[in-house]
Formats: C-alpha cells, structure tokens, sequence
C-alpha cells in the first residue's frame, strides 16, 4: 500500500501549493506595489477611485481579513472585474482559455510526436547521421527566440508563399458565413461537432503557424531530453543482459529501454507545457491569437491589474493540477517510485 | 568428445583515449559437453573480456584480433550480427555479477522471463507462463508463482540471481556463461548458487564457463580449471590436480594468498607488484616481473604450453620455464 | 613475497570506490580536466567568440558606431526605413536610427540583464540550497515548500506579474525575473548537498576515525558548485532568451533606450516589408542564446566523468 501512500501524500502536497500560490498572489496584488488601490483602480486613478477601492479592497483592515476575503471571493469564482472591458473577468476567462488551451495542446502534439521519437533514434544510434541532424535541429530550436520564430513564419508562408494566414482563429468570412457555433470553445472540435466542414477547414489553416511556433521549443527539448535519457539507460547492465539474452534490438530500444527513459521523458512533457503556456503569451501576440496571452499582455499594457492577477492565479492552479497528474502517471508506470 | 566451446589463440583489444588495450593475449581452453570450467585470475586478467567476445558483445572500440571461438563446429568470430543473434540466449547464455542490475526495474520478472521464451520459442503466452513457472521451481525459487508478479526490487540478492539463472536457461542453452555469479551475494547464498548451479549440470547436462576470482569457488564447483594472466592462460587443467600441483608460480601465488584458519596470527601474504593494465605488450613471459623463480630467460622469451610434470596424457599443462623447454618467440 | 600485518584471519573488505566519487585532491586539478575537454569542442569555441564578441561589442558600443546618439535613441527621421547599405550596414530603423548602432546599445541591456538574474539567481539560490541540504529540519521544509510555491508559476508569467506591479523599468523586470530563478539553485544544491554530504562523511570517518565538520566542508562546496556554474551558464542563454521576451512584452527597458526584445516589438509591424531591424535583433539573440547553449552543452559533457573517459 506505499503506493497509495505516496499518491496521498502528493495529494496533500498540491493542496498545499495551490494555497501557497493563493498567498504569492495575495502578495503580488497587495504588498508589492507601492499603492495597492490605485493599481487596482488603474492608469490615472482619482482621489476618489483610490477611496473607493480602498474600501472595496478592505486595504485599512488587518492582512489576514484582507487575505481571507481574497481567498473567499476566489473560492467562489469571483476573480474581480477587468478594469478595461469593465467584465466580470471570470466570464471573460471562459472565452479566452479554451483558445490558449487549443493552440497549447496541437502544440504539444507537434512537438512530442515528433520530439519523442526523433530522441530516441537519435540517442539510439549516437553519433550518426540522423542523431547529428537532429542535434542541429534541437539546439536551434531551443535557442530561437519564440516571437522572432513567429515573425518569420508570417514572412515566408504568409508574405512570401501566402499559402497560411497571418493571423486570428478564423477568417472574416467564415466569421460571417459560416460562423463557429462555440461549444467547448476548441473550434477545431466545434467545427467538426456542427459538421461545419467550411469552418473545420479555416480554423485548422490558422493554427497551423501558431501551433507550429509555439511547438518549436518543446520540440527542442523533448529531442534533447530523450536523447540523454535513451543513452543512459542503453548504458546499463540488464539492457546488455537483455541482448545477451538474444532479444531483438527493436525490442530492447522501444520496449524495454523506452519505458526506463520515459521517466525523465514525462518530465519534459512537463516542462514543455510549462513553456507552451509562457510560450502561448509570446504566440497570441504575434498571431493575435484571442487567448489568455494576448489578454494578459493587453493587461500589463493597459495596467489592468486585476487581470494580470488573476491571469497568473489561474495558469498557476492549471500547471500544478498538470504536474500533479503527470506525477501520479508516474506512479503508475514505475513501480519503484516513493516520495523521496 | 568434440568439445562444445574451444577457444583458440583468443587476441581481443580495445581503443581507450590512453590508448590502445591489449585485453586478450591468446587465451586457449575447451570446454565439454556437461562440464564446468573455471575461468580464475584477479581483475583485469581478461576473464570477463572474454566472455563479451564469445557472445560477440563487446563494446564498440573493442575488437577481436586473432583467433577462433569454436561453438559446436562453427567458428563465432566469423558470424555476423545477425547469425548470432540465434545463438545468444537459445544456444548460449550469461549472467552476471550483479543480479539487481541485471534485471529491468521496471518489468515484473515474469514478464521478463516471458518475453525471452516467447521470443527464443515462439510459445502462446499461456505455454509460456507455464514454463516460466517450471523454471522457477528447477531454480529453486519459493513460490514461483507469487515471484511471478513481483518486480527485481522485491526480491532479495539471492532471489534475483536465482531469476537470472532462470532467465538464462528459459530458451534451453547448452552452455552457460557465468561471470562471478557469487561475488555480490552473502556467503550462505553464495553456496546456494553455486550448489544449483552444480546440480542444474547433473540434471540438464549444463555446461558452464565459471568466471571468478575465487579459488575456492573453483574447488568446489569446477571439474577443470584454467588459470588467466595478462590475457592468456598460464595453468590449466582438471581442478584437483592444479590446486594441489600448483605448478605455475602465479598459480602458487594465489593460493599461498588465500588467508587459512591454520594462518591465525601470522602475516597476510600476496604478490608484489601489480596486474599489467594491458596498455603495452610485456616481452617474454608477462608474469616474470612479479615471479620469484624469474630466470634469465623468462625476460627475452614466453614459454609454450607443455605438459606438467607428472601429467597423464597432456591433460594438465603449464606455461613456464620450469616445466618447459619449448620456447615460442 | 611483500607482507601485511592482519589481526585476524578475515579479509579487511576494501570499501569499493564509487566511480563518481570525487577524487580527494584539490578541486582546481578538476576544472584542468574540463577545460581540456571543453576545448576539443569545435562548437564551444565558437560560441565562446561569439559572446566575447558581443560582450566586446556592447562594452564599447559608443565607440564602435558612427551614430551613438541614434543608438542611445535619438531619431532621424529623414533617413527612416533605409535598407541596409553602405552607410547604414544594417539599415535604419521606423525613426531613421542606425540600427547596428542600436544593436550594440541593445546588447548593453539585454546581455546585462541576463547576467544579473543569474548571478543574483546563485546569489539568493545557493547558500538557501546550502542550508536545506546541510541543516535538514524544519529548515528544510520551509525553504523546500517556498521553492514549490515558486515553482508552481511558470518563470515568464510570474515575472509578468511582479514586473508590473514593481512598475515597468530595468531594474525591476531583473529583480521580477531573478525572483522566478532562484528556486532551481536551491534545489540543484541542495541535492548535490545532500548526495555528497554521505559520501564524505563516509571518507572523513575512514581516513580519520571521526568526521571532522571541516574536511567535509572544505571538499564539499567546490564540488557542490561544479554543476551550478554548469547550470548557471546554460541559464544564461534561457535568462536573455525571457528577459528579450519582457522586454518584447513591453517590460523591461522603456523606448527610447534600446533592447533587443522592444527592438523585435517595434519593428514587428514593418516586418513583412521592411525586416531588416526587427529582423537583425531576432537573429543577435538566437546567436547568443546558440552561443550560450553550445557552451553550457560543452561544459555538461565535460563536467561528466564518465564521458571524460571514452
């Protein structure tokens, strides 16, 4: 029962993150800048916003009565109202997230789907061909800048080839002809759930770019990642022993060496969505991509301050729950996994 | 008899970044059907060097030079990978040192076991389980089916080289290699092993190339032993006769270094000097730097195999100028 | 026959030398070691002239360029959108400036700024690993737990959120981005700590008969800070690589001064016509960034024992 132990205890664990994450956010919206109110209220804030805000926020009363409203209020989904767009930013959360979350997804497809394999060939036959070009191709992908990588892109296949849109979800004339009906808020999977075959294909074409920019980086990392992994774990003694034992090279590389390098593998899937989140800030501008990255630079432009708060809050809770369950596939695929 | 295994004038070399190693220097020995052989010496004699080379797994700067490894009238050094392949595991098998590192952490042993039989035999999984559990038993294993599910970790040092035992033998090999099966187990365990691996010999007509540094494994389990210096053997011969006859000096050396009960109290003794790291080829006998009885002789020229004194039929033979007049270069 | 005295008849079971151990001579013969592989590294030496020459670059900036005003931001606009020529090597920018002029004032901030988070990154990280590693305890705990809150945020976002509410500027996007980057030190060694730690409270006993606090910390700390200087240069590529992207955002320096991430911004609307500044900048910090991973790759590889040997 150890197992179930550690899944208990690294439950506790993320509680406990997740509310420390609610008091560095308190911090940040509180006690870090120099007038709470005013940034609340916004650019050029007037006497009488700064009073009223400073009611509203409870700022004359003691920390822990301000930290238990704050909490209280997040607990109940209120996460204040942007100041620009004057929207509960809950509701608008609901229209930007699915978005981020679309784009964040097709590109960990990308970049693991080809990522994974590609480091495993590569490690496995070290020092060939395919490991030398995929090694150029993995640093250059990890050293790109994500917003230059984007800018090019829109160079060549929009301006140069023109073969791929330069930006948004859909065209203005599926917008108005053949409009998405939102459901999940993932056109992709609207489209095809309405049948609307048009639009399927118009917003698949507009997150190819974006997708593919922001999966570079991931992809760069999981090739590396992997590669090490699978070189290692080919190094050790019940893998010779596996081939002493006469078993088959493909075998022994996809099967039994695999699952021991998957372990840092998982990892990397890790920090890959953790770039593809910070990534997606620096696609949605490039793209005006109407997710949470575009909504979040906006704020810090805009010092819309209760929107960058409650921007991070929510990405944060979002990472910790992700490495929480990559945490538990863990558990379940190595058998010798204990907190350490 | 035609010997099973017969290893001929085995050169084996490798290309570190100090240079090029001279591992294997002509090592010769035969091996026959339903015998156990001891491979003796102390590290770095080329012992476990040459059991990489049998099996053609040796790693990549490593290359075998010169000579012949005769397996059932085929000469292995000549097979590609892809005839090999057959032999490893199904004809052939080994195990080593270190049971915990040799099995896959993440597989339950019956996996493991499963996999190799299914390979080597083609089995349906339910013929296979069904063997898997039959070895477990003919290794001794309490409770093979609850071992089964469990994972190496689970499992005491012991166990786990029991299912290496196992695992060798899933695909029925007629010879197996075992490279210091004992050195990392406790010394009651140690017995166990060694005792199961002389009955797997009565019962299935096993024979096994026994890799140790331990003389006292050799006398208690081989049937003939071969002693190894700077790659090549010096000694060889059934095992009564050469631990009680110990001709060679170095063989002398290593048994006079065993520590006795009889010894309580009085100095440790050992051979001055140290094993040839292999980087240069030593002219002439490659033991006469650490040799007590070195004569002149010894420094120019390396002396041939011949008979030991007292030998029937060329059975036990020596390298040495004491017993031999032969010289080779 | 050479002799050895013995008590007893048991053999003395040598205590079997762990390959990765640390050898017990003095730490600088290591760092010989890796600077001799490090420079078999074609790659390595490459990117170590590139940074020295960017470094070079932004150090003598004003020297370097015909047009240190422009580059310090001053505009010329009867000679905007000028693609790159003889006058101008890169061109000129939306307001005329010289742009190589702003790419050598732009190294001056974006290369510090990288710099800085690190080092203050070690600074805050290390000695907090130190401490958790070696006191244990509720000591541990405490830092151990703030080090997951931090780590809960991805590095970008949580910069993001604290550069604004410092206010935009230099200093307090680098303290935003260096506040993000201290966790990973502390866990780095605090795990390098506790690993060696046994390692030489085994040795220390042995040679001696009891641990001596000083041994220990005298082999300890430079082999503790081998993988942070490693870990410390790789960063250097990803700090430039996040703090050009503030920048990008709208952090960090403020126009007119120049930075290689707002350079990218401002000449992002004229891309597609007119690359060559947005374009120039994009290109110097995937070369840096290059140059820095090159040489972190190189140094990891080299600091490694087992692949010194092969």
């Amino acid at each position: 029962m150890q197992r179930w132990e550690y899944v208990f205890r690294r439950l506790i664990l993320a509680m406990v993150v997740l509310f420390s994450v609610s008091l560095l956010t308190f911090f940040i919206a509180r006690i870090l800048p120099s007038d709470p109110a005013a940034a609340w209220v916004g650019p050029r804030p007037t006497q009488e916003q700064i009073a009223k805000a400073t009611i509203t926020l409870g700022l004359d009363k003691p920390l822990y009565v301000q930290y238990w409203r704050y909490l209280s209020s997040l607990l109940q989904g209120d996460l204040g109202v942007s100041i620009k767009s004057r929207q509960p930013i809950l509701t608008e959360l609901k229209t930007y997230l699915p978005a981020t979350l679309e784009l964040v997804i097709a590109s960990m497809l990308i970049g693991e789907i080809i990522g994974i394999p590609l480091g495993v060939l590569s490690g496995a036959k070290k020092g060939g061909a395919l490991d030398n070009a995929s090694r150029i191709l993995a640093v250059a992908c990890v050293s790109l800048p994500t917003f230059f990588l984007g800018l090019l892109f829109q160079l060549i296949f929009y301006a140069r080839l023109g073969i791929l849109p330069i930006s948004g979800r859909v065209s203005n004339e599926i917008a108005i002809n053949n409009p998405v009906t939102p459901i999940t808020g993932f056109y992709t999977l609207d489209t095809l759930m309405t049948g609307n075959w048009a639009a399927f294909q118009d917003v698949f074409v507009h997150l190819i770019l974006p997708a593919v920019t922001l999966a570079a980086f991931g992809l760069g990392l999981s090739v590396r990642m992997t590669r090490a992994s699978i070189i290692e774990v080919l190094n050790e003694k019940y893998i010779l022993a596996a081939r002493v034992a006469g078993l088959p090279y493909r075998t022994i590389l996809f099967v039994l060496a695999l699952k021991n390098a998957i372990m840092p593998t998982l990892n990397v899937i890790g920090l890959s969505f953790v770039y593809a989140l910070t990534g997606s800030i620096l696609v949605e501008v490039i793209f005006s991509w109407p997710g949470l990255g575009l909504y979040l630079t906006n704020a810090v432009l805009s010092l819309d301050f209760p929107v960058i708060v409650s921007v991070t809050l929510i990405v944060a809770v979002f990472y910790v729950v992700v490495n929480l369950v990559l945490d538990l596939v863990q558990v379940a695929i190595d058998p010798r996994v204990t907190l350490s | 008899m035609a010997a099973l295994l017969s290893v001929s004038d085995l050169h084996v070399s490798f290309q570190t970044y100090a240079g090029k190693v001279y591992a294997v220097n002509g090592m010769t020995f035969d091996i026959q059907p339903g015998e156990i052989f001891g491979l003796v010496g102390e590290s770095g004699c080329g012992k476990s060097v040459t059991s990489l080379a049998i099996l053609r797994i040796l790693p990549g700067h490593g290359r075998i030079t010169r000579g012949e490894i005769a397996f059932d009238g085929r000469d292995l050094t000549q097979l590609s990978e892809r005839e090999m392949q057959p032999i490893r595991g199904r004809q052939i098998a080994m195990i080593f040192q270190d049971p915990s590192t040799s099995l896959n952490p993440v597989f339950s042993v019956g996996n493991q076991i499963t996999r190799i039989i299914r390979h080597h035999m083609g089995y349906s999984s339910q013929a296979a389980n069904q063997r898997a559990l039959e070895l477990f038993s003919k290794v001794a294993l309490p409770d093979p089916k609850r071992i089964f599910t469990t994972y190496p970790h689970e499992l005491s040092g012991g166990m786990q080289q029991r299912v290496m035992i196992a695992l060798a033998l899933a695909s029925g090999a007629r010879l197996l290699i075992a490279d210091e099966p004992t050195t990392a187990l406790d010394v009651t365990i140690q017995d166990q092993i060694l005792e199961l691996l002389v009955e797997l010999r009565q019962r299935e007509g096993l024979s096994i190339l026994l890799i140790t540094h331990n003389l006292g494994v050799v006398a208690e389990t081989c049937d003939k032993v071969g002693v190894a210096y700077a790659g090549k053997i010096v000694e060889i011969g059934p095992t009564s006769w050469v631990l009680h006859q110990r001709q060679h000096p170095y063989t002398e050396g290593l048994l006079a270094a065993l520590p006795s009960p009889r010894q309580k109290g009085q100095d440790l003794l050992s051979i001055p000097g140290s094993v040839p790291d292999g980087l240069s080829v030593i002219p002439g006998c490659p033991f006469h730097l650490r040799c007590p009885h070195v004569m002149e002789v010894c420094r120019h020229s390396e002396p041939g195999m011949a008979a030991a004194a007292g030998s029937v039929d060329d059975q036990h033979r020596v390298s040495c100028y004491l017993y031999s007049s032969e010289v080779v270069r | 026959m050479e002799e050895k005295r013995v008590e007893d008849a048991e053999f003395i079971e040598a205590v079997p030398v762990h390959p990765l151990a640390p050898q017990a001579t003095a730490p600088y013969s290591e760092w010989r070691l890796i600077w001799r592989s490090f420079r078999k590294d074609i790659l390595a030496l490459f990117g170590l002239g590139i940074i020295l020459i960017l470094i070079l670059g932004a150090i003598f900036a004003p020297v370097l360029t015909s047009y240190p005003e422009q580059g310090r931001g001053d505009p010329n606009i009867l000679e905007k959108f000028q693609p790159p020529s003889l006058r101008h090597p890169l061109g000129t920018d939306y307001l005329g400036r010289d742009v190589l002029a702003r790419m050598l004032y732009g190294g001056r901030s974006s290369l510090t700024m990288g710099f800085l988070v690190v080092i203050i990154a070690v600074i805050i990280g290390v000695p907090l690993g130190a401490l958790a590693g070696y006191l244990g305890g509720w000591v541990d705990e405490v830092i151990m737990r703030t080090t997951d809150v931090f780590m809960a945020f991805p590095s970008l976002l949580l910069a993001l959120a604290i550069a604004s509410a410092l206010g935009a500027g230099f200093i307090n996007t680098m303290i935003a981005l260096a506040i993000t980057w201290w966790p990973w030190y502390t866990r780095l060694v605090r795990s390098q700590v506790l690993s060696l730690r046994e390692r030489y409270f085994i040795e220390a006993a042995r040679s001696i008969g009891l641990p001596s606090q000083k041994i220990i910390l005298s082999h300890l700390l430079p082999n503790v800070m081998t993988p942070v200087w490693v870990q410390a240069t790789l960063d250097l590529g990803s700090a430039i690589l996040i703090s050009t992207a503030l920048n990008f955002v709208g952090l960090g320096v403020q126009p007119p001064t120049a930075d290689w991430g707002n350079m990218v911004s401002q000449g992002r609307l004229y891309f597609i016509d007119r690359p060559w500044f947005a374009g120039s900048a994009g290109l110097v910090i995937f070369l840096t960034v290059l140059a820095f991973n090159f040489i972190g790759d190189a140094l990891r590889d080299a600091a490694d024992p087992f692949l010194r040997r092969t």
